[in-house]
């Protein structure tokens, strides 16, 4: 029985056949660039897969949801929708040998919006993502000093104390929203450009374009660094994190289970998310890398093993990151109570060692039961290691603010420093390189520039225009804008995207050729796993998670949170509702990318009425169309 | 005259014996001219912490009296005029200081504390002490002056860091330029071979079973946008 599919005249011609992909493989023939080996493939999807996102977004989720009972639905969702989607996407390209446009204009000509669409949301997560990564060279430039410049506060003027602002809130917290953003009060404040990080986003996309010049001849070389080097550092990282105190209690409280949490659907809607963003599924890079390979490449390996590799980084990263957490909450922990203790010992005149942590709660007893009015006008504060270790910070904050100041702590700062911000940039490096594949391969098979323009100058233009653009960025209200790109660009339009990758290959493509394709690819048919999930379990997956995003989003009121240093609950951030011009920004982001798939088909639709064209091949009419016929069998 | 020197043998007894506890009462807590010190030695120093005794208070006296030989620049003053009162277990004490011409006259406070500013480095010195661990209640450290290099550091890796990228881009544009035209040189000698195939093809007839000409690019095989 045939699996039901939308009727798709014209598909033969527009896709080579088995025994075409046999001949260009043994004749080696066209012009495609192809992998020095398979090493350089498996760290390329790797390093696109393991991204910030491992690193900062995980260990938050893993701790907010419940430890180590968050593994579970991680898990499953994993298999169940990770998995699938990888193989989909390395089949696909493998097979019809080409980027994200050419795989779904093969497959439909109506279906090019789908490739499009890859295309801007590529362009758009880049443009911020690399304006992360050029943060992250500003503090790995501002390690090379010892102390760190975040480790204390500068002095004012007059030299007379400490800069109010700094004072107020923390060392690093000045550091990271003044010294680095040096941010507005509201993202309608634009306040000019920093000249310092304009120079960091210049190195920034520099760097990323000396890297991709060539294409993967370029990348394929870097990977050996920025995928391998991350791990390197993370160990490094784990053996020091564990020599310190305190980190046995981060760990013990990352994985802590609490099984009420699987209860919760935002758990398991965070799960699937954060399983379907880490894989950069959606992008076309994925689609890209694989349509480089050979034919025979057994790409159900591959999409396994990446999978695999990219869950056990997600937990090596949190163990890592948890346990630095811990010790820096420790040391709060202990500073804290080091400072109640000298207010108590400085009060009542006890001599020193009177009261030490161990005693300190029973002594605390006994004085506020004699003098409670004395402690009262101390103001001591409460002191609990489990608030400071439920501290879980993610994103940017995580990076800049917590995990500096637990740096700052460590004997021989700038040292670790300097790993820290190498391995992040590493991290965000290798996700750009997919990014960046993601562009510029589509824009080539669109025709957009001339074709005898060497890939070099098209690399330049995406970058020389995405470096433009990213000057907003750069603002002082940029932190606002990249948070605002950060949740429309690159959450609602993938979910569209993948949505309609799955329906285009089972249902338009057809899951019986695809699974022809396949077997003779590797050798033999998918499997039943594979058959479900491709076929209902997968689309059912990505739809509820896009449902569920799509309502919360547009009921919510979209807010945003800013750094005020003239707000009442500074240091704490102030909560601002988004002024109305956001909306249309917001349209731009996620509207755009995801209406472009339905309106270019539309778009040729009517195209087709008003030419009568025949959109799906060459009639053979002429005998020049004849000869065309025949060279496309070739 | 025995009975005179007596007198005043006995005024100057009285005296020396009054004069002290005269001082003492000039020194008390939260006197006007007065500071209160506060000392942390365990803090400080940890296993290796002194115990603090009347050598200890010795030596502070002392120091606060060379503190006011330097401020003054005179050499009048001496341990005997630091007069220290209500030692508590903290270890914390107060302290006045009395002038060495007038022993019923107080150094004023601002006096006291321009001096203690001054030596404060050696203070903290002799008591193997920083400013947060011999507190001074009421005089604040002056806070260091930040270093300020004449090229902030990250400007000098970031150069570096920029210099090796332009290096790179220039080195892998000019081998790309250099690659290509090899390529046109290398085109232009064996195009001649080319046409012959092409013609041997033709001949064959439709079935174009020959080899496979490379010149055709499999681009057309798409329908454009």
């Amino acid at each position: 029985m045939r699996f039901p599919k939308l009727p798709n005249p014209g598909l033969d011609d527009r896709i080579p056949s088995h025994q075409e992909l046999e001949r260009m493989e043994k004749e080696e023939a066209g012009d495609r660039p192809k992998w020095d080996n398979k090493t350089q493939y498996m760290l390329t999807c790797v390093g696109f897969c393991v991204g910030l996102g491992n690193v900062w977004r995980f260990p938050y989720l893993c701790q907010s949801h419940g430890g180590g009972a968050f593994m579970i639905p991680f898990l499953i969702l994993l298999v169940l929708e990770g998995i699938p989607l990888l193989h989909l996407e390395f089949a696909i390209g493998q097979r019809l040998r080409s980027g994200s446009v050419g795989v779904w204009t093969a497959i439909n000509p109506y279906l090019t919006g789908v490739g499009i669409a890859s295309l801007l949301v590529s362009f758009l997560v880049g443009m911020y993502y690399n304006t992360i990564i050029a943060w992250v060279m500003w503090y790995f430039f501002n390690s090379f000093q010892n102390p760190l410049p975040w480790s204390q506060c500068p002095v004012n003027a007059n030299l007379t104390d400490l800069v109010s602002e700094c004072a107020r809130s923390s060392p690093v917290d000045y550091f990271w929203y003044r010294d680095t953003l040096n941010t507005s009060t509201s993202i309608g404040d634009s306040g000019g450009l920093q000249w310092w990080m304009v120079l960091c986003l210049l190195c920034a996309w520099l760097l990323l374009y000396v890297c991709c010049l060539r294409g993967i001849e370029t990348t394929g070389k870097a990977v050996y660094v920025t995928s391998t080097l991350p791990y390197v550092v993370l160990t490094i990282f784990l053996i020091r994190g564990l020599t310190l105190k305190g980190s046995l209690d981060g760990i013990k409280f990352l994985f802590t289970p609490d099984l009420n949490e699987l209860m919760n659907p935002s758990t398991w809607l965070d799960a699937g998310a954060q399983v379907f963003y880490s894989f950069s599924l959606a992008f076309g890079g994925l689609i890209s890398f694989s349509s480089y390979n050979s034919v025979h490449n057994n790409c159900e390996q591959d999409a396994v093993i990446i999978s695999i590799i990219n869950g056990f980084t997600s937990v090596y990263a949190a163990t890592v990151i948890y346990s630095i957490i811990g010790f820096r909450a420790t040391e709060r922990f202990d500073d804290c109570l080091e400072g109640n203790i000298l207010a108590l010992l400085n009060a009542f005149s006890l001599a020193e060692g009177n009261i030490t942590e161990g005693n300190y709660a029973e002594s605390l007893q006994n004085l506020n039961g004699t003098f409670p009015e004395t402690i009262q006008s101390l103001d001591l504060k409460t002191c609990d290691l489990q608030t400071f270790l439920s501290q879980g910070v993610e994103g940017t904050g995580l990076a800049f603010i917590v995990f500096t100041e637990a740096i700052t702590k460590m004997p021989v700062s700038p040292l670790w420093s300097i790993l820290f911000f190498i391995m992040l940039f590493c991290l965000g490096l290798s996700t750009m390189f997919g990014s960046i594949e993601g562009t510029v391969v589509p824009l080539q098979d669109l025709n957009i520039f001339p074709k005898r323009w060497p890939k070099e100058a098209i690399t330049g233009i995406v970058c020389l225009v995405s470096f433009i653009i990213a000057l907003i960025f750069a603002q002082s209200s940029g932190n606002y804008w990249l948070a605002l790109f950060d949740s429309f660009a690159g959450s609602i339009p993938l979910l569209v995207i993948a949505f309609c990758e799955m329906i285009a290959v089972v249902y338009i493509y057809g899951i019986d050729r695809f699974n022809k394709d396949i077997e003779f690819m590797i050798g033999h048919k998918p499997n039943l796993f594979w058959q479900v999930t491709w076929r209902f379990v997968s689309p059912l997956i990505v739809l509820v998670i896009f449902v569920f995003y799509f309502v919360t989003k547009v009921s919510s009121n979209v807010t945003y949170i800013a750094w005020n240093p003239s707000s009442e609950d500074f240091p704490t951030l102030e909560v601002l509702e988004y002024p109305a011009w956001i909306y249309v920004i917001i349209f731009i982001l996620a509207g755009v990318p995801s209406l472009v798939v339905p309106g270019t088909a539309m778009f040729k639709l009517i195209r087709r009425c008003c030419s009568n064209k025949n959109v799906y091949g060459a009639e053979v009419d002429t005998v020049s169309a004849k000869v065309q016929m025949f060279t496309t069998k070739t | 005259m025995r009975c005179l020197r007596m007198l005043v043998r006995i005024l100057v007894l009285l005296y020396l014996a009054g004069a002290p506890a005269l001082a003492q009462t000039l020194c008390q807590p939260n006197a006007s001219n007065g500071y209160r010190v506060r000392i942390s030695i365990k803090t400080a120093l940890g296993n290796q912490a002194y115990e603090w005794n009347e050598n200890e208070m010795f030596l502070f006296r002392a120091t606060m009296a060379f503190a006011m030989r330097r401020y003054y620049k005179t050499e009048t003053y001496n341990v005997d005029n630091i007069i220290v009162c209500n030692q508590t277990r903290r270890v914390s004490f107060w302290f006045v200081v009395i002038s060495p011409e007038n022993p019923t006259m107080l150094i004023p406070k601002a006096d006291v504390e321009k001096a203690v500013s001054m030596s404060r480095h050696r203070i903290n010195n002799a008591f193997l002490l920083t400013d947060r661990t011999l507190e001074f209640l009421g005089i604040y450290p002056t806070l260091a002056e930040p270093v300020n290099p004449d090229t902030p550091p990250w400007l000098i890796v970031f150069g570096v860091v920029i210099g090796a990228v332009f290096a790179g881009i220039i080195a892998l544009l000019v081998s790309s330029l250099l690659q290509k035209r090899r390529k046109e040189k290398g085109m232009m000698e064996d195009g001649q071979d080319e046409e012959d195939r092409q013609m041997k093809g033709v001949e064959n007839g439709i079935n174009l079973d020959g080899i496979y000409n490379r010149g055709f690019t499999d681009d057309d095989r798409f329908t454009k946008l």
